[in-house]
């Protein structure tokens, strides 16, 4: 393993302490107890509050939304690992500003369980709490029999309208609402080439060779749909897309965002590479694009791959994606 | 592990609880690299990890217990502690678990053979009611539900009672092998998961076992 770190055990304190020396003017660190960024300004007088959060390892998700127009708060875990309940709650407690606070919870066990005791915590405090969980991820299954879909990049786009709606001064029922209608619209499938390693695990979270592919791979490396050949660019796109688009469905007329995610080891060039047949074959459907955004913002470390996310908007929706917005990682229209 | 003695029984009072509770921590960090391996396979790779950062918090915070400390007390402080240090999915399950455990056991002085299964019985009614797991989804349930039944099919004494609640933990967690999860990150894998033994029907294997190790 190779990384630039100090000591495998201080990753992730190391790591918030630089992220909050490095934007004073939009958060504070909290470290006790360990860890939440909120928002410098919060708590802010009659506004919704909006807590995230999750293992650490996916940044700038989350504590690089955190600012005007997006989060409140961001609660980090141990990498890879669901904060306990007792940031979330601190959290919680410090954005809350009487209007009541939103979390926002990808579906997976650990971070369920961890919001779900922290809300019922918040609650016999008297602080009203909605929670929302994002599962997104088209590659698994959404049944009985599992944990349900994960929620992976399409988390990055409910904080994004949430945010605008509650820095507007919608309630608590409306964002939650929104919240809910945007989970409802985005779809989201990923890929990797290759694996990241966990630092204190010191070793690959899973092996690929040379010439291997993982066609709908989790956030953090948990395998997909199937493990394939490598194949050229829009081959590869090809089998990510088509999915998303049979799931909602997607059809003809519809207005999308369109989310190119790096997965954190991969180069701008090549995301743009896979927005190019994306966009294509969005052309050829006759969807409509109304929004783009290509960058790395839901990482799993140093991951090499990337995600497609579609978000079918309304004029309502593309008004709360065009809201101004400033954090460390997402920054427009001020 | 090694053959368990059933003789002599021992009351299981609080300071009995702090020595099974220690003898966990211990266990957990020899075998943490271990049970990472097992979550790498069908999870995420960090039960291991998280566990020890627990058990270690929980270490810490058994010297400011009162000698006189009820095993409610302790397993109180294991609950609040796991909860608050471990995150994950392992933390609210073996938190809730612990907490059950201390309600169940509460203002008694040490555990005979029948409080003992009702404080186990507790921990797992209460690991189902928040992971909402059920037998055979591949779960730490699979190690739960057979100790349980063990347990009280034993008589009434006590180390025997968890003798056969740790040896029943071990061949649960065993029996995971060949299934396919249902609940948690490892279900995702669907017929990929057959095979691989679930890290959290291990880890109650290993808490059990301890507990029949510890004199």
């Amino acid at each position: 393993m190779k990384k630039l770190i100090n000591d495998p055990g201080k990753t992730v304190d190391e790591g918030l302490a630089g992220f909050a020396a490095a934007h004073p003017d939009l958060v504070r660190l909290i470290v006790d107890p360990p860890f939440a960024v909120v928002r410098a300004d919060a708590p802010l007088n009659g506004k919704v509050g909006i807590v995230s959060g999750g293992g650490s390892g996916h940044e700038p998700l989350h504590a690089g939304f955190v600012g005007p127009g997006m989060l409140d708060a961001a609660v980090p875990g141990a990498m890879f690992t669901s904060p306990t309940p007792d940031p979330i709650l601190e959290a919680t407690r410090q954005v809350s500003a009487g209007a009541g606070v939103l979390h926002i919870v990808k579906n997976y066990t650990g971070d369920v369980l961890n919001f779900e005791t922290a809300a019922e915590l918040a609650l016999a405090e008297g602080i009203e709490v909605q929670s929302v969980i994002v599962d997104d991820d088209v590659a698994v299954k959404d049944s009985l029999y599992t944990a349900g879909r994960r929620g992976v990049a399409g988390t990055l786009l409910v904080e994004k309208l949430a945010g605008a709606a509650a820095e507007r001064g919608d309630s608590l029922d409306r964002v939650a609402e929104i919240a809910r209608t945007v989970n409802s619209r985005v779809r989201s499938m990923g890929m990797a080439l290759a694996p990241c390693t966990v630092p204190h695990a010191g070793e690959p979270s899973f092996q690929l060779a040379e010439d291997e592919v993982e066609i709908g791979i989790g956030i953090h490396g948990e395998p997909g749909r199937e493990r394939i050949a490598l194949e050229p660019a829009d081959r590869i796109v090809d089998r990510l897309i088509e999915p998303i688009l049979e799931d909602l469905p997607f059809q003809q007329g519809d207005r999308v965002v369109l989310l190119v995610n790096g997965m954190g080891g991969t180069p701008q060039s090549e995301l743009y590479i896979v927005f190019r047949r994306a966009a294509e074959v969005l052309a050829d459907r006759g969807i409509v694009l109304a929004r783009s955004l290509v960058g790395s913002y839901v990482t799993s470390l140093e991951m090499q791959g990337v995600s497609l996310t579609l978000l079918q908007v309304d004029d309502d929706l593309l008004e709360l994606y065009d809201a101004p917005v400033q954090t460390a990682a997402l920054r427009w229209g001020r | 592990m090694g053959p368990v003695s059933t003789e002599g029984s021992v009351a299981l009072d609080g300071a009995w609880t702090r020595r099974w509770i220690e003898a966990v921590a211990a266990e957990v960090s020899r075998r943490k690299a271990e049970l990472t391996a097992l979550d790498r396979a069908i999870g995420d790779a960090d039960h291991g990890e998280n566990l020890d950062r627990g058990f270690q918090a929980v270490l810490g915070k058994l010297d400011a217990l009162d000698d006189g400390a009820t095993p409610a007390a302790v397993l109180r402080l294991v609950a609040t502690t796991l909860i608050s240090t471990v995150g994950g999915a392992a933390g609210p399950l073996y938190g809730t678990a612990f907490l059950k455990a201390s309600m169940a056991a509460g203002d008694r002085d040490a555990l005979d053979a029948a409080a003992l299964v009702e404080v186990l019985t507790a921990a797992r009614d209460g690991i189902v009611a928040r992971g909402k797991a059920e037998s055979g989804d591949k779960t730490m349930v699979d190690a739960w539900t057979p100790a349980v039944e063990a347990a009280s099919a034993a008589g009434d004494d006590v180390r025997a009672a968890l003798a056969a609640a740790a040896e029943a933990a071990a061949e649960g967690a065993i029996a995971t092998e060949p299934l396919v999860a249902h609940k948690g990150r490892a279900s995702y894998l669907g017929e990929r998961a057959v095979g691989h033994r679930d890290p959290g029907a291990e880890s109650t294997a290993l808490i059990l076992a301890a507990a029949a190790e510890t004199p």
